[in-house]
């Protein structure tokens, strides 16, 4: 039981809980399971601009910001109650190669040297925060949908667009990875 | 009278054909209407959500990339049991007509296929492998203690205004 609580989750317990939520949504109320959406509400709510995407009835998917709110609670509780033990396991061929870049420290589940305060001084840290996550935001709205739209909820609903959707997820992935992300860490 | 006046209004609002039909993710079938407090029902589930994602480090910039370089199982075995769990029990929806618990019949709608989901997939993925997080885990990020990840959030909510600006210019 100990080991249950402290030690990190395996894929075949973590993955089946998460697809339980597709079901978990519908059943409560007819809610399609999907996250990015609520980055589209934040801009509805407070900078609509007059922009016909960001005008329309948020407040009807305020149940969106409280899955988030959710999602915040849910990590605080574990950061609290039941912290991970000790460093955080990470492939030898990483790690290797991580060090090259000077980063080294695998205590938390991001490494420090990259998402801290202080990274946001420097060109990489802007590229990796400030650009990364532009490029989240923007490519989930253009997709129509992030990970949990397309790639759990548009796939357990047999939606080829979904499909594309993820296929192409996983290609940027491996493209900005393997042959953009080393270039980013040199700086 | 008021409330129904609302809600045929709203109801027009968010019929919106060309909003939707690009949109169709996430977006709230139900036309009961429930206090506000009924809410919490899903900030009930977004805290398992929120355990899962940290418990089995799925909210770590390090899994990611071990994904990304095929240097673990552990990401595509998460994702994929979710799909085979999520994809049964829709089916089982669909096959007995399974309503909510207020008894409402659950809506699917096809989704349409356009260029935004190749270009915005693309776009996403190259922002996944460098956050090392997609919108959910960003939430649990924070929630860990990672403040840092506040600019990486609202930099999402930038990208996410940036599109709707640029959105009748762009490709879809």
């Amino acid at each position: 039981m100990h080991q249950l609580i402290y030690d990190p989750w395996p894929w075949y317990v973590a993955g089946p809980l998460i697809g339980l939520i597709v079901p978990a949504l519908l059943l409560l109320g007819n809610k399609h399971f999907g996250i990015s959406a609520n980055l589209r509400h934040a801009c509805a709510a407070c900078f609509p601009a007059g922009i016909p995407f960001f005008q329309y009835n948020w407040k009807k998917e305020v149940w969106n910001m409280f899955f988030v709110a959710g999602i915040l609670v849910g990590a605080v509780i574990v950061g609290h109650l039941f912290p991970a033990q000790g460093p955080i396991t990470v492939a030898p061929a990483l790690a290797s190669e991580l060090a090259g870049y000077g980063i080294t420290d695998h205590s938390t589940l991001l490494p420090q040297e990259l998402f801290s305060w202080h990274s946001l001084l420097t060109l990489r840290g802007v590229i990796m925060l400030v650009g990364g996550g532009f490029l989240v935001g923007f490519g989930a709205r253009y997709a129509g949908g992030c990970t949990s739209g397309h790639a759990i909820m548009g796939l357990s609903d047999l939606q080829w667009p979904s499909l594309v959707a993820t296929v192409m997820f996983m290609a940027g992935g491996f493209i900005m990875s393997n042959l953009i992300l080393p270039l980013i860490l040199h700086l | 009278m008021e409330r129904v006046q609302q809600a045929v209004t709203d109801q027009h609002k968010d019929t919106d054909f060309e909003v939707r039909s690009l949109d169709t993710i996430c977006i709230n079938e139900s036309a009961k209407q429930h206090p506000w407090w009924h809410n919490f029902k899903y900030l009930a589930v977004g805290i398992v959500f929120g355990i899962v994602f940290v418990k089995a480090e799925i909210i770590s910039w390090f899994r990611i990339q071990e994904m990304f370089r095929l240097q673990s199982f552990h990401m595509y075995g998460v994702i994929g049991s979710a799909v085979i769990v999520g994809m049964a029990a829709v089916w089982l929806i669909k096959k007995y007509n399974i309503r909510t618990i207020h008894g409402e019949e659950i809506v699917f709608h096809p989704k349409k296929f356009n260029k935004g989901q190749i270009y915005g997939g693309l776009i996403f993925g190259l922002g996944w492998a460098l956050t090392g997080a997609c919108p959910g885990p960003l939430f649990a990020q924070i929630g860990t203690g990672f403040m840092i990840v506040l600019v990486v959030l609202l930099s999402a909510v930038a990208g996410t205004w940036t599109y709707g600006f640029f959105r009748d210019k762009l490709p879809h």
